[in-house]
């Protein structure tokens, strides 16, 4: 391990190969797991004698909903590296994690109002994870829409990055903020969390799926890193040489 | 310049420049009156539902009056070219951004403050629901200061508008509405609005020392 030199990939030049020879082997993994963890959550995970068939979504719903708050955390990482070390590579990182994030974010909200529908008979409720999940959603636009409006990319990556730093300062107390609001107005109609003991199939099912979200957010993160290195390296040789190979 | 010196000068030029123009201030005053008086016309004249809607309402209009003088705070300064000159100062910059935010709260917060027992007593809340109001705004106003200088020191000359300011400003302003309008609720229904109030204090002191910093390195980015 010790003749690799690590940091010669937080160059963008040598890193774009890189994530080039990574991203096949994260996507066949997210997509083998993919059709894994909905096979058992499908068809060998048994029916919920509470909620019926409905509670499938779970598999598509938690893992979503995991990746959203985990993907927060990890751009944030790289927002405080690229801080720090005022590194462009992991400002890229963070950029191209923000829509990812938003999606899983989003996917979580949409699915649980499907789930809510059968099983609390509301699409939405005021229910604490509901809401700060929705925060969470907006955080992440607000990311990129401050972004989106700044024109000169260093200042955009140093000014979103210090975004993402104070909304991961508060993300925590968002979360309890919520709960404490929820809780006092009144108990969540059905609680996630005193819900009986699950199967071994649906757990596992969910955790499958959990790694695929994981496999796939990382493999479509390179991806588009990789075109945001191309359009920010423009200027660069090596750009231009890779953006002539692939136009052949 | 000590810190110290370099805060009151910087106050007192913005209540200066902020005094000159006294119609733009009693807009604000005026806007939050308004967006109060509109939720009865939208909701409900029954005043058993004004009571208890009364102390979220207040919050929300603070919240949206903070959101529309917030560009005041940098944008005039930025297209003069004070804010520049602010920054290559020889004072310590989150020093001066503290004079700036604090003469921001007197004029555009305060008044929010004094005009709360009004509106309280527009929705015939009851007298210690009132007071727990009042000091519950005394006590989130500046951190809705703090937390939109962060966002205007952010946006300052982007070509974006002030819906992008919102959209920075209040998912994080959540947990400031949630304490400070659960504080007079807490009050009405018996249970004590310490617990609140303690909270909101914590945001306050948190958002005072960590404020000045995070402001100061915005508007850096905005000059590099």
């Amino acid at each position: 391990m010790a003749g690799i030199h690590w940091f010669k990939y937080s160059a963008p030049a040598n890193f774009y190969p890189l994530a080039g020879r990574m991203i096949p082997w994260f996507g066949t993994a997210a997509a083998i797991l993919t059709v894994i963890g909905l096979y058992i959550g499908f068809f060998v995970a048994p029916t919920d004698y509470q909620q019926g068939e409905a509670y499938r979504i779970i598999y598509i719903h938690v893992p979503a909903a995991w990746m959203a708050m985990f993907a927060y955390l990890v751009m944030a990482g790289w927002c405080a590296v690229s801080l720090i070390w005022n590194t462009r590579l992991a400002a890229m990182m963070a950029q191209a994690l923000a829509p990812t994030g938003a999606m899983f974010a989003f996917v979580s909200l949409w699915t649980g109002a499907f789930w809510g529908r059968p099983t609390w008979g509301a699409y939405w409720v005021w229910d604490a994870r509901l809401t700060s999940t929705l925060i969470l959603l907006f955080l992440y636009l607000g990311y990129i829409a401050l972004r989106a409006a700044i024109d000169d990319p260093r200042r955009a990556d140093r000014a979103s990055a210090l975004l993402a730093l104070v909304g991961a300062i508060n993300v925590p107390i968002i979360y309890f903020s919520v709960k404490w609001w929820n809780t006092l107005h009144q108990g969540a109609s059905v609680s996630m969390t005193s819900s009986p003991k699950m199967a071994q199939a649906m757990l596992a099912s969910m955790l499958i799926l959990a790694f695929a979200a994981w496999f796939y957010t990382i493999a479509v993160s390179l991806s588009r890193v990789r075109s945001i290195i191309l359009m920010r390296e423009a200027h660069a040789d090596w750009a231009q040489q890779v953006a002539k190979e692939s136009a052949k | 310049m000590s810190a110290t010196r370099a805060i009151a000068w910087a106050c007192s030029r913005d209540l200066v420049l902020a005094l000159r123009s006294k119609s733009e201030l009693a807009l604000i005053v005026v806007f939050f009156v308004l967006v109060i008086s509109l939720f009865p016309l939208g909701v409900s004249p029954d005043p058993k539902l004004l009571e208890r809607i009364a102390a979220g309402i207040a919050w929300v209009a603070a919240l949206l009056a903070t959101l529309l003088a917030l560009p005041r705070l940098f944008a005039l300064d930025h297209a003069d070219g004070t804010l520049e000159q602010l920054v290559i100062a020889p004072a310590a910059l989150p020093a001066l951004v503290a004079g700036k935010v604090f003469a921001h709260w007197l004029t555009n917060g305060l008044p929010l403050v004094l005009l709360a027992p009004v509106a309280g007593v527009q929705f015939g809340m009851q007298p210690p629901a009132i007071g727990v109001l009042t000091i519950a705004l005394l006590l989130g106003t500046p951190t809705l200061s703090w937390l939109g200088a962060i966002g205007a020191a952010l946006t300052v000359g982007t070509r974006s508008g002030s819906a992008l300011l919102a959209l920075l400003v209040l998912p994080l302003a959540v947990p400031v509405l949630i304490f400070g309008a659960g504080a007079a609720e807490a009050t009405a229904s018996g249970l004590g609005a310490e617990a609140h109030l303690s909270l909101l204090g914590a945001g306050l002191i948190l958002t005072s020392v960590l404020g000045p910093f995070a402001t100061a390195a915005a508007v850096r980015i905005a000059y590099e």
